[in-house]
């Protein structure tokens, strides 16, 4: 079978959050007095991106800490498809990833952020935002 | 030890010595058979030669799982083509199957054209109908709109039914959706309300076979293979005299007997998973070549009427 290498939510992710995202994201997001520019938004290949690696069904590292605005990256490096889901299901949550696949998401507002896969619930991790 | 029955104390036929002869062939291609409440088992190679006579009984029906076509790594490059040989053993059993349930894992990823080869390559069965319940590979990405379109029509809620067959009542129930953060499989609400009213108006002297895919007992919760809100599930199956689960997911056999109720999980017939907790996870297990085959396979049920145990074989593709 032929396998597509593919970024998916580079930028859907936060672009969905700010315009279709749940009113109580939205909420949350405009409290924190966080609501950046667009421009923000489109910053792309962040150098100081941080990758989180799924193996062996688990994510590592498990908890990450990070500052606010770090592009995290999930990259699967098990046989099997897995995906990333924040808890609450809105903030982020990426497609089944296969082989190789990655996805991201850019964490903007500082706080704790749980996420699991949802085809394997045992794995979750948490991202700590400061 | 012996072949017949030592100490029957659920007067089921069963005793756990005989139980546990019979599995320690189980996967190697062996058939037992209660007859006249004795545990009696065959070499599988013998029943396939028909070299043993009276096995029939009033239904017979197989289980395949975890077909996960689509998948290509090492584990397995070529499942359409274990697939096939599974279906071929189907197909050389004595007498063909009633039906044929899939455990789900239909497919790896979902994908269309998985599903397209999976229904493609179950044509040639030998058999009147196919049931199907989804693996959460099957409800990837869209929370199993397309494995319902296909292979679901007609079913209950997000795809759970139930169907009687010479008596027995059949049940196929989904516990891989909507999965929660740190839990395990999942029935939901709705579908556990829907089948305390399924079962409510059977006699308790009807055979319940219950079909799922993730285990409906806890087999090794560390690595999911367990469902959260089974035991209420198995609670309102607690009156019938004879209750047989089938799971797939964990892609080896593996069996229990809790009160009248038989657990019994299927062989993929793609790839192996460790036993639990033998490895650091339980992703598809490479083995070398010549072995494969061996841990793959198909399970062959029984059910005669009046008796309380169902028959169940299950056979690898290797010989």
């Amino acid at each position: 079978m032929r396998r597509r290498k593919i970024q998916q939510g580079r930028t859907a992710g936060i672009l969905g959050t700010a315009i279709f995202g749940a009113a109580a994201v939205l909420g949350l997001v405009l409290a924190s007095g966080a609501l950046r520019p667009r421009s923000a938004i489109a910053t792309q290949e962040q150098p100081g991106a941080i990758t989180v690696t799924i193996d062996n069904f688990s994510f590592a590292p498990m908890q990450l800490e990070i500052k606010a605005g770090t592009e995290v990256i999930w990259i699967n490096k098990d046989d099997v498809p897995h995906t990333v889901v924040s808890d609450d299901h809105k903030l982020f949550k990426s497609r089944a990833l296969d082989t190789d696949e990655k996805f991201s998401f850019t964490f903007k507002d500082p706080g704790t952020y749980e996420y699991f896969c949802s085809v394997h619930p045992k794995m979750t991790g948490k991202i700590i935002v400061k | 030890m012996s072949d017949y029955i030592e100490k029957n104390q659920d007067n089921d036929g069963v005793d756990r010595r005989g139980f546990l002869k019979c599995m320690a062939w189980a996967g190697t291609g062996t058939l037992c058979l209660v007859q006249g409440g004795v545990l009696k088992s065959f070499a599988l190679a013998d029943v396939l030669q028909k070299n043993v006579g009276n096995l029939k009984g009033d239904l017979s029906f197989v289980q395949i799982s975890d077909s996960h076509i689509g998948f290509s790594k090492p584990a397995n490059p070529d499942v359409t083509g274990t697939l096939r040989e599974a279906i071929a053993k189907v197909n050389a059993l004595p007498t063909p199957p009633s039906f044929v349930l899939h455990t789900g894992d239909l497919t790896h990823l979902s994908k269309p054209e998985e599903f397209d080869t999976l229904a493609e390559s179950l044509k040639s069965l030998k058999t009147e109908r196919i049931f199907y319940v989804p693996g959460e590979h099957d409800v990837l990405n869209d929370n199993g709109a397309m494995f319902h379109e296909r292979f679901a029509q007609g079913t209950q809620g997000d795809g759970w039914y139930s169907f009687d067959q010479k008596g027995a009542h059949f049940i196929g129930l989904v516990n891989v959706l909507n999965l929660k953060a740190g839990g395990l499989g999942n029935l939901g609400h709705e579908q556990l309300e829907w089948l305390e009213k399924d079962v409510a108006k059977l006699k308790s002297s009807t055979p319940i076979v219950v079909f799922a895919h993730i285990p409906l007992w806890s087999v090794y919760p560390q690595w999911g293979w367990g469902t959260d809100d089974s035991e209420q599930a198995l609670s309102y199956l607690k009156r019938f005299g004879s209750v047989t689960v089938l799971n797939g997911h964990i892609h080896q056999t593996m069996q229990k007997i809790e009160g009248n109720i038989t657990f019994h999980t299927a062989c993929s017939t793609a790839f192996p998973q460790p036993h639990p907790g033998e490895a650091d996870s339980p992703g598809p297990m490479k083995v070398p070549a010549e072995k494969l085959r061996g841990l793959l396979g198909i399970t062959d049920v029984n059910f005669v009427r009046g008796k309380h145990t169902l028959a169940i074989v299950d056979s690898t593709l290797q010989g």
